[in-house]
Formats: structure tokens, sequence, C-alpha cells
């Protein structure tokens, strides 16, 4: 495949960024988008040209780092992907392909296609776990856990943390990532002894750290690479109800 | 020289760890305060680890080069962790699971490790689902069990094929639990470049900030690598992207030993390889091995057509089939060893009977699951691994058998440490996949998330403990030190050499070769003579590299070349290790496969008069170590050829 390529070039975070484009021949169909930037990278060294700065690091879909818009979608064309489980056969030959960072105030671009997320690890850190310590745990058989509700909660514990649901947010909302957090914890008994201080502090520091509003547009569950459910953010915003009531 | 001394508790291996704990210092809650514990790396064992520290009230400082911690690489583990627990009632204790362990690792692990691993099983069970980690359940509420390879029981708790992930998440949410309460500071987007010592002791690291590029000193009473594995040695492995050895080889420059290097793993299932410009492997999770049969067709003119594309998988009749694995091996059947599966589809590969365009594929087949149970039980318990193969190979598993063939995963050896976890270096212990202790040479599936969770959870909280006990009157010291001064010059001198040398080909050009010299002469089948030229070509690739790489940008900036510089430059030197130690063991066991050594059935030939020890390396000078043996005394458990038939 012949390809030409739109990349985000921005050289700090200070800085002002611009489009700059490339063009590839002969890539494979079988190359994943990622290896493809790799072959882009390896022309530029040998040009003496600095490489195209994008995060990556498991490219098996599952550590969330790799975070590029592509052609106005978060992770591309495929859907229920990461970038990196992104292949070039979902491209024709003569493409031209569109790469930018993530655009959300919350996620300063670091460099090139480089964002920073440690917002999403602040949001954590607020109140996303339940407090036990180490050895302070009781026999897992104990705590029995109905099949359904397990369910439930593993699939909103898939959530990798990649920030696509942001990114695709026209209001750069972290509905989608907090409420998944919410959502496994609060579907399990072990959760609900700390469930409306967590839901109260994650949504405090959600809004404090700059992250809009929801309005119902869906776009996060439309591009998550796993699929989360918007029946999350629901169930975030009654856990909320019912914490506020509860505390006022 | 450093004494080998594996400070094996006394008494008999069930009683060991109990003996310890009943005996060892600690330290009270007002000395804890002052006292500084560095950890490197955010999977379980170190994201575990630090959590643990911070409860108990130490300053933990914890590093990674990730942007979170929530991305090292044990979140890409599939299949599930292992626990004695019994709940299927079908016969399994901890002494069984420290038997399948040992048995496991071909003989070549520490009995009382192994034991005290077992032994703590049970209580990361308890400490994961207390941290809402989301296992797979029964109707009734309670934990479901699978099977894994290598074992006759149900052992393994799974989370649908995100186990890691989950795993990870959980430590990961009780470490930010810890920064949030100010106990733990943490340090992503760092990388170590260097140890620092103080007295003979491991006082510090010197860490470079990635986006900065800025070179930061700090202090710890103690430091704990927990680094994971080597195995992108190989360049094309199924580890993460920024995996690498690169801590462990600078602390062995600093005096710390390199134990059994040679005993690598390469897994039985993963995605063949399908062209020069691939990057990585992809798993698919040993627990598939639970429901798919493996086989190749039994007529080599079938094989053929199917290489070229003339006859598919799916229309090669039943009885022109070879299910091989069930074949050679009918009590464990497709649930062997990995060792022993990998090696069983490279022979049948090399015989001329592999499917696909390569020729380096084995099937995988569901069709008699799918039809027994339905396809929506196959769906439920492997959707996320059906689709991720569909995504890489374009091709529907449900329908088609899949394509599989080895691939390397994970390294059982890595830097020696004590019982206590405590390297040669006083004050610096190693913990997960990165120190050599409990796999022996072949580790169970399942049980890496077992043992990172175990080091950091159960087993460092106490012996860390035990060191600092006579550090309490060791004040913080200031990294103006000159001891840090010159750790900090060695990393700068290192990465200005690099910069200096503005060759013609990328970092990636050199690793790419040196994975194919690994794969090619130190990969599934070991010879002497393969070995030796193997080392021959990576001392010239390495000097290859030191001449000619091109490394763009300045080193005061993000300049992630030069991240992977540092990386391979360490690969270049680790792999002639490698090498030298597969070298050295004349015999075959586990992953270790010298060609020379084997059965008149093609089993490992293992030699337990001469090669029953640890073959632990001092590092001397580039391309020159120093060989010491820990010889391995087995007082438990009796000492046997490995059969899985």
């Amino acid at each position: 495949m012949n390809l030409t390529l739109k990349i985000w070039r921005q050289k700090d975070a200070k800085s002002k960024g611009k489009f700059v484009t490339y063009t590839l021949e002969n890539i494979s169909p079988n190359c994943s988008f990622l290896e493809m930037l790799d072959i882009l990278n390896e022309s530029l060294i040998q040009k003496n040209e600095e490489p195209v700065v994008f995060d990556h690091d498991c490219r098996e879909g599952i550590c969330g780092m790799c975070s590029l818009y592509i052609n106005g979608r978060p992770h591309g064309p495929d859907d229920a992907v990461t970038a990196c489980q992104l292949h070039m056969r979902k491209f024709k030959d003569g493409d031209t392909i569109t790469v930018e960072p993530w655009r959300a105030k919350p996620f300063p671009v670091i460099k090139d296609l480089m964002v920073d997320r440690t917002a999403f690890d602040k949001i954590i850190q607020a109140g996303g776990y339940i407090s036990v310590n180490t050895g302070g745990a009781m026999e897992a058989n104990h705590i029995l856990i109905p099949k359904p509700a397990a369910e439930l909660s593993m699939d909103a514990a898939a959530c990798i943390g990649c920030g696509a649901c942001v990114a695709a947010c026209k209001n750069a909302s972290a509905m989608l990532f907090v409420s998944a957090k919410i959502s496994q914890f609060a579907l399990l008994p072990q959760g609900r002894p700390e469930a409306s201080e967590r839901v109260m502090k994650m949504v405090k520091m959600m809004d404090d750290l700059g992250f809009g509003n929801c309005t119902n547009t869906y776009a996060c569950e439309a591009e998550c690479p796993k699929s989360i459910s918007r029946s999350n953010i629901a169930r975030m915003n009654l856990e909320f109800i019912c914490a506020k009531a509860s505390w006022e | 020289m450093t004494e080998l001394n594996s400070k094996i508790p006394k008494g008999p291996v069930a009683q060991k760890w109990s003996n310890y704990k009943a005996h060892q210092n600690l330290v009270n809650p007002s000395n804890k305060r002052k006292l500084d514990i560095i950890v490197v790396g955010t999977g379980l064992a170190g994201a575990s680890a630090a959590a643990s520290f911070g409860e108990l009230g130490f300053n933990v400082k914890i590093f990674c080069y990730q942007d979170s911690p929530r991305r090292a690489h044990s979140i890409a583990a599939q299949g599930g962790i292992n626990a004695a627990k019994n709940y299927p009632n079908d016969g399994d204790s901890v002494y069984r699971l420290y038997y399948d362990t040992l048995k496991g690792g071909d003989y070549r692990a520490r009995e009382a490790n192994v034991y005290r691993l077992a032994e703590v099983s049970n209580a990361i069970i308890d400490q994961c689902v207390a941290q809402g980690v989301p296992f797979a359940r029964e109707y009734g509420g309670s934990l479901e069990n699978r099977s894994f390879g290598g074992a006759q029981v149900s052992r393994t708790f799974f989370a649908r094929g995100q186990t890691g992930q989950q795993l990870l998440l959980g430590a990961y949410s009780a470490l930010s639990r810890q920064i949030k309460l100010g106990m733990v500071t943490m340090y992503n987007r760092h990388e170590m470049m260097d140890l620092v010592m103080v007295d003979g002791k491991a006082r510090g690291i010197i860490a470079r900030d990635l986006i900065t590029g800025k070179l930061e000193r700090y202090f710890g009473h103690a430091v704990i690598l927990a680094t994971g594995g080597y195995g992108n040695v190989f360049y094309l492995s199924t580890n993460a992207m920024g995996s690498n050895t690169s801590a462990l080889w600078q602390a062995m420059k600093q005096g710390a030993y390199f134990a059994n290097p040679c005993f690598t793993q390469i897994h039985p299932t993963c995605i063949p390889v399908h062209g020069d410009y691939q990057s990585k492997l992809t798993l698919m999770s040993e627990s598939l091995r639970n429901d798919g049969r493996i086989w190749v067709p039994r007529k080599k003119e079938d094989a053929e057509k199917n290489r070229q594309g003339l006859l598919k998988g799916n229309d090669i009749p039943e009885e022109d089939r070879d299910y091989y694995l069930e074949r050679r091996y009918p009590a464990f059947g497709n649930l062997v060893p990995r060792d022993v599966a990998s090696r069983a589809a490279k022979e049948r590969c090399d015989a001329g009977f592999g499917v696909g365009p390569t020729g380096l594929a084995v099937y995988l087949d569901f069709k008699e699951s799918i039809k027994r149970l339905g396809k929506h039980v196959i769906e439920e318990r492997y959707g996320n691994l059906f689709q991720m193969y569909e995504k890489i190979v374009d091709e529907n598993p449900y329908e088609n058998p899949m394509m599989i063939y080895p691939a390397v995963h994970y390294a059982m050896g890595g830097l020696w440490v004590d019982y206590e976890l405590q390297s040669t270096i006083t004050g610096l212990f190693v913990a997960g996949e990165a120190n050599f202790s409990d796999h022996g040479a072949n580790r169970l599936g399942a049980s890496a998330l077992m043992q990172g969770l175990a080091d950091g959870y159960f087993v460092l909280p106490y012996t860390v403990q035990n060191y600092l006990s006579a550090e309490i009157k060791t004040p913080r010291m200031s990294t103006d030190k000159k001891e840090f001064e010159e750790a900090e010059k060695r990393v700068q001198d290192r990465m200005a050499k690099l910069m200096s040398i503005q060759g013609s080909k990328s970092v990636d050009h050199f690793h790419k070769e040196l994975g194919k010299i690994m794969w090619e002469h130190v990969g599934m089948g070991r010879t002497k003579e393969g070995l030796t030229q193997g080392i021959a070509l990576i001392r010239e690739l390495r000097k290859k590299f030191w001449s000619d790489v091109r490394i763009p940008g300045k080193p005061d900036e993000l300049n992630v070349e030069l991240e992977k510089a540092n990386r391979v430059a360490d690969f270049l030197e680790m792999g002639e290790l490698l090498a030298l130690d597969a070298l050295n063991r004349n015999e075959s066991c586990g992953g270790h496969f010298r060609e020379e050594y084997q059965t008149p059935e093609g089993e490992c030939l293992r030699d337990d008069e001469n090669y029953k020890y640890v073959a632990a390396w001092e590092y001397v000078a580039e391309g020159e170590f120093r060989l010491h043996k820990e010889q391995l005394v087995y007082e438990e458990t009796e000492v046997k050829a490995r059969n899985y038939k």
C-alpha cells in the first residue's frame, strides 16, 4: 500500500504544533498501525530528522498507553480496538491518514502525539479503591457474589484507562472512565461500605481537573476500545444522587 | 568475593517460613517513619510491595518508565493465578502446589522458596477479593477455578482472559491509596539508570526524567528492583516494547550476580510471526488448551498443500490429523507444561508437518469443544482472546482452527537472591520476574502472577523489615554525596558516548539483528557449536553498535531513541551472558534444551550429578563473567525425571 500521512508535530507543551505530511510506500496490509509508524520513524532517522513521538507499550491492546486520534476517531476506524491492534488492512491503497494526539484540556500535549494523562491517576487516587491493608482480608469464599453481579463488575473493570472516551467527547468528559471504576466497586459487596464517599470524592476530583460534563451523546461508548457501557454513567449518577442526599 | 549464602531457615520445609517470621527483627512505628525505600517498577511485585510498605508506615518512592503505574506489563497476563485453596475438592493442597511447581521447574528451583510461595498463595486470593478484583464466579456466588498446564487439579483463579489486568489494577488501587495518603511518592515517566552504592550497600538510584531528559538522584535505605524479565533480548517476544533488563544489568555491574540467565520460557501458544516489520508477538492464553486441541496434518503432502494455500485446516479429515500432544503425553495431553508443548510444536514443524504460509505454525482447534459446550460457552470463556486473534490474523477462530507457534514469553532467570530476596548487594532486593528464585528451569502457567504478588504483599514486607531493623540509626543521606555524583557521572558519560557515535543505523536495526542471533543460536534448540557461534556474532554486533548507531536529538530532552539505545546496549551484553550460561549448562532441563542432551524419545536429559546448581554469574568486565555455584539441596522432595506421559 502507498499512503500519505498528515501527522501532528509539536516540539513541546509550550510550542505551537502543526501538521506535517509524509509519504510511505509498500506498506503491508498485515502491518499494524504502530508498525507503520515504526517504518516511518526508521525512514526519518535515516534522513537525520526527528522521529515522531507517540505513546505505546504492550502492543496487544491492554496497557492503554497508545493514544492516537486517527482520521477523526480515537484509535482509528476499526471498532472496539486500540490503535496498536489496528491493522493497515483497514485502510486502502492511496489513502491519506490524519494522525493527531488526544485533544482535551486535562490531557496536555507533551510532544507530537504524546499527551499527559496523569489526571486519570489523580482521579483514582481520590477514591478509586477499597481501603483494605495487606493481610487484612477474610477468607475469599466468605464473600459470595452472584455471578451476574460479578460479570457486570468485570465488564466495567475491563477499562484500560486510555482516555479515548475523553478524546471522543465534545465536552472532554471523563464520565465513562470514572463511572467504570465506580461501577466495578458499587456492584460488589466489598465496595459498598465506601461507595458514597468514593463517588463524591472521585466526581469532585474529575470536576476539579477540568473534565467536562456529560451531555449524553455517547461518543465515549462508541469509541471505547473495550466497549465499556454507558449504563455505567447512569449507575454513577444514581450513586452520586444517593450519596449527596445522604450527605446533606 | 561474595559468598553465596542462601540463608534458608532451619527446620522442615513446611515450617521454615513460620520459623523465619517468628524470629525476624521488626522496626517500631516511629522508626519506620525515618526509613526510605526505593521501589523500581510498578508491576504486580513492585506495586504490591510499595503499597504494603506504605501501609506499614515506611516512606516509599516508586518509579516506572510508563506514563502511569497501571501500564506495567503484568497487565497483559491473561490466564490466571494459582492458589492451593482446593475449592473444587479435587485433591489440591499447599504441598501439591509446591510439588507441581518444583517438578514443573525441572528441579532447578530452591525448595524452601517454592514452598513459601505455595504457602502464601491462598492469602493472595483473599487479598485480591477484598480489593474488589472481579474474579469469575460460580452460580452460587463462590469462586470458580480452571486447570492449567502441569497440574492435574483445577487451582487457577481467573478474571476472563484478563487476570493480570485485574490483579494489577488491584495492586495499583492499593498503591494509589498510599500515594493519596502521602506514604508513597510516584515518579512516572522516570527510568532507573544506575544504582548508587555507599560503603558497600545499595543506597539509591540515578533516574532519568524521560520528559525533560534530566538526571535525578534519589536516596533509599533499601532499594527494591521489580523491573520484570529480559525476554526482549530476543527482540520479538510477548513482552511490552519498553520491557528491558537495564536496571538488573546496572545492578550487576555494581556487584549483583545474575542467576540462570539461560532459563527462558518459550510459550507454546502465540500468534505466528508474519513479516519483517513485526515489532512484537501476541500470546494466546494457555487457558485455551483447556478446550482447544493441538494438531498438525498426519500426512506430509497435506501439510505441503496447506502451506501453498490449497488445503484448509477444516478440510483435513479427522483420521488425517495428528493430535501429537495427546499421542505423546496421554496423561496430561494438551495440558503438558509449556516447555514440553513448545518443543513438541517445533519438532513437528521441523519435521515438515507445520501449517500456514510459513510452515511455522500448528493448529489449536476448538471445533470439538464448540460442539460439546456450545459457542456461547467458548465465547464467555475466551471471547476477548478470540477477538484479539481475529483482529491480528484476519480469520475467524470460531470457524477455522487457530494457528499458533511458540514465542519468547518469560524469563525464569534473573538476579540471584537469597531466601530474603536480597541480592549479593547488601540492601538490594529483587522481586517478581526480575529475580530467579521460584520457577527453576520452567515456569508453570498462572504462577507468575502468584509469585509477583507473593513477593510484594507477603514476603518483602517481612524480609526488608528484617534488614531495615539494623538501619534505624542510619540517617537519610544527602544526594550531594560523592557516591551519587560518581554514579550520575557514569550515566552521563555513557549517554554522551552513545550520542557521539552518529553512525548510520537505527537502534531498532541492532535490536532486530540481536534478536535474530538469539532466536537462531540461543533459542529453543541449543547446541555447543550454535552457542559458540552465537557468542561470536553478538560480540561482533556489539562492536558495530558502539561504532555505527545513530541517535538523533539531544540527551537533555525527551529522546525516545536514546532511551532505546540505553536498553539495547545492555541487551547486547546480556545476550552474551545468556548464551554463555546455556553453553556452560551441559544438560537439558525445562526451557533450556541442548540438542546433545536428550533421551531417545526427544525428552530433556538432565544431569543432576553435575548441574543440580544455580549458576550465578559475577560481572568482571565487558564480556567477562565469573561463575559461582549454589548447590541445590532437596531435603523434602525426591528428585526424579519429569514425566507427563
